[in-house]
């Protein structure tokens, strides 16, 4: 009798059950949208992260910054050139391989940092900055100063900066290279690049004259495999092109770790350790244990440098995680709301319906039962529409994809581009060179329905089902048989 | 048999209360047919109300077969109601979104019975109201005596010992009413019931064998022994 009483009532009075029905669709198909493009943001921020550290770190070792100040001086390159006479015309050139941010950490401290409770895995690897300097140097010609323009964010398309000052003419092109451990596939920036032609490094080439240049630089400079690209003198063969999955590659050329090493003269250096925790949700534990326990590093975590994220995507995520949420909430406690006050209301123009129940010898129970039960309808039925639209409307944001782009903050973990600042009187200069300070990525926003937001879904249509059972059931369970007599308009 | 002793009823509105039943004492035997009558607001409903466990008094007794329903807890009540009362009401009373069938079966739902035994004889019980072929009809498809046809095969569905009627034909129509009537009549005859009917028709009344007259709350019982 149950299924059918509640079948008839549904079908027969429709309206009520869509009215009820569509509020809770509403609110349903919101926390939908909401939750889906917020995992949409995490996504996009994730893809940001990779392309600085790769798939699967969960944080980064590298040496804790000095004190400012106290190293800037004597660490700068130093290119020595011959400032020549006014009228000699001829073009020098330099090569200088430099370690990106000037800190290096033994090769020890990945076996350190290993060891550590929660680590998975560590891996270490040496960034470097190779600058190439040219030109032509005049003495005592005076021209209009100009200092060089930042190097192109990423470094992907190596930077160019004319500079005219103290009588020099000359032009910097600079690329980066990563040292990888070719032991370690698995972990560390090389993950987040897809190999799209030739080879990666064999476990067996720790030492070997190999590179693999990333797709767009080896287009820019017109590479290919089994040419040659020679890095301060030494000549690599190029044994893979790799193409990055995000908007930006880590590095232009990855060399053996052995190798970089060799051409920055750090031997048993190294610039970073990437980490993978064994469980992600203690990545605070380890990064504490790792403080506590290696002196001298700073350990940032995929969190911390998400949190120098800015541009849109942050505005994005920030607006879904403010805006968003508490929208949601609010329509959601609305719709509870309605739906609830909807069904008490129904069962004030079935007084006597429920009371000649009631005046037959059903329970009391048992009309409530019925009463919850259509609520419970109602609500599955609105889940059913809410996450139809919902699900539509996730698919309708990914269909369009709109852009967003990321502002990556300065200081944060491995990677980024170089911006050159050259000062220096004179022909002889010699500066420093800091790591980028803004790295901005494009991605594109998807909206991905997970099961876990459907589940939420089907979990709020059956709380605002049972809400507004609640409402109406407490309400039924107070009619009395006599009820039955009550003249109701 | 009912036997009710000192029953009052006192309603309460606002400030105001109201002795819709001022100390009533009635027996009625089994198979005993008792009409009331009396004014709009003499009562009549509510002494119904106590006779069907639909309400308790205020003070005073009701007993059906020796318990007291007004001392029963409230599950027993239901009980009582489920088991021994069928009830008739001038409205009707039937679920508009259920068919003929499924309101007489609604009846049968506290009993705990198989669906296919509801099923059965609910059918069987419109067949003896003359509504054999009308069983998936929805309230909403039939006439006010067909309606009304429904809400007696629902009250007596159950065979129940009691039948109480309030104003059964009070929405119906001169030939429906005869119609009702009849049909009533015929079936306290058939199953030996205790009937006890509400009516404003003083044509009806004065065919009642016993009829009490209920003014302000308090009851006159006046005998007919022509009308038996
Ligand atoms: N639930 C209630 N709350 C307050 N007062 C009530 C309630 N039910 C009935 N009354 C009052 O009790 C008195 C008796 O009512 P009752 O319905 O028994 O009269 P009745 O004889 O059946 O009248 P009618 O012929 O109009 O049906 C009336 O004054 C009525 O207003
Ligand atoms: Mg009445």
């Amino acid at each position: 009798m149950f299924f059918t009483y509640l079948r008839r009532e549904l079908r027969r009075r429709r309206k009520t059950a869509f009215v009820v029905a569509s509020g809770l669709a509403l609110g349903i198909a919101l926390v939908i949208v909401v939750g889906s493009v917020s995992a949409g943001m995490g996504r996009a921020q994730d893809k940001v992260l990779e392309s600085l550290y790769g798939l699967g770190t969960d944080m980064t070792v590298t040496k804790a910054a000095a004190p400012p100040g106290a190293n800037d001086t004597g660490r700068g390159p130093r290119f020595e050139f011959d400032a020549k006479d006014s009228g000699d015309d001829q073009e020098q050139s330099s090569d200088r391989v430099l370690v990106q941010g000037f800190q290096t950490l033994a090769s020890s401290t990945v076996a350190e940092v290993a060891d550590q409770d929660g680590v998975a895995d560590a891996v270490g690897g040496l960034s470097l900055q190779v600058l190439k300097v040219s030109g032509e140097f005049k003495r005592g010609e005076i021209e209009k100063a100009q200092p060089a323009q930042p190097a192109q964010p990423g470094g992907a398309g190596g930077g160019e900066g004319r500079v005219r000052g103290g009588g020099a003419a000359f032009g910097v092109d600079s690329f980066s290279v990563y040292g990888t451990d070719v032991t370690e596939p698995a972990l560390g920036p090389l993950t987040s690049s897809r190999i799209t032609a030739g080879r990666t490094f064999t476990e067996a080439e720790t030492d070997a004259k190999v590179a693999v240049v990333d797709s767009a630089y080896a287009k820019e400079k017109k590479l290919g495999i089994g040419e040659n690209i020679t890095v301060s003198g030494t000549p690599y063969k190029v044994v893979g092109i790799a193409t990055a999955e995000s908007a930006d590659a880590a590095a232009n050329v990855y060399l053996p770790l052995a190798q970089a090493q060799t051409l920055a003269d750090v031997k048993g250096k190294i610039t970073t350790v990437y980490v993978r925790a064994t469980d992600s949700q203690h990545i605070d534990d380890v990064k504490t244990a790792v403080r506590k326990n290696i002196p001298g590093t700073t350990v940032t975590t995929s969190a911390d440098l998400a949190a120098t994220v800015s541009g849109s995507l942050s505005t994005a995520t920030d607006l879904a995680a403010s805006v968003g949420k508490w929208l949601s909430v609010t329509v959601l406690a609305a719709a509870f709301l309605v739906a609830g006050l909807l069904t008490s209301s129904a069962v004030s123009r079935r007084v006597q319906e429920f009371g000649t129940l009631k005046a037959l010898g059903w329970k009391s129970g048992r009309v409530t039962r019925q009463v919850v039960g259509e609520a419970l309808a109602n609500g599955l039925l609105g889940g059913a529409l809410g996450i139809a639209v919902g699900v539509g409307c996730a698919y309708l944001v990914t269909a369009i994809s709109p852009t967003l782009t990321a502002q990556l903050g300065g200081g944060g973990g491995g990677g980024g581009g170089a911006a050159a600042t050259v000062t220096g009187p004179g022909g002889g200069m010699g500066g420093p060179l800091r790591q980028a300070t803004g790295k901005a990525v494009d991605i594109a926003l998807t909206a991905p329905v997970s099961l876990t937001t459907v589940g939420l879904a089907v979990a709020l249509a059956v709380a605002g089902g049972l809400i507004a059972g609640g409402f109406g059931g407490w309400r039924a369970s107070r009619l009395r048989p006599a009820d039955a007599l009550r003249r109701v308009a | 048999m009912y036997q009710l002793k000192g029953v009052t009823k006192r309603y309460r509105r606002g400030k105001d209360t109201i002795d819709a039943l001022a100390g009533v004492d009635l027996t009625i035997e089994d198979g005993g047919r008792l009409v009331i009558q009396g004014p709009t607001g003499g009562g009549k409903s509510t002494l119904l109300q106590m006779l069907g466990g639909l309400d308790r008094p205020t003070t005073g007794s009701v007993e059906l077969d020796g318990v007291d329903l007004a001392a029963l807890p409230e599950a027993r009540l239901t009980r009582v109601r489920a088991e021994s009362i069928g009830f008739v009401f001038q409205s009707f009373n039937l679920i508009p979104t259920l068919t003929a069938r499924e309101n007489v079966e609604t009846a049968l739902v506290p009993l705990g019975l198989k669906a296919a035994d509801r099923r059965e004889r609910a059918a069987a019980a419109l067949d003896s109201v003359g509504l054999g072929e009308r069983l998936t009809h929805l309230p909403g498809e039939m006439s006010g005596g067909q309606q009304q046809r429904v809400a007696i095969a629902r009250a007596l569905v159950k065979r129940p010992k009691v039948l109480l009627a309030d104003e059964p034909t009070g929405n119906l129509d001169e030939s429906m009413r005869d119609e009702i009537m009849e049909l009533l009549e015929g079936l306290w005859r058939e199953h030996g019931l205790t009937f006890v009917m509400v009516t404003h028709d003083s044509a009806l009344a004065r065919r009642a064998p016993r009829l009490a007259t209920i003014r302000k709350g308090r009851v006159t019982v006046t005998e007919n022994a022509a009308a038996s």
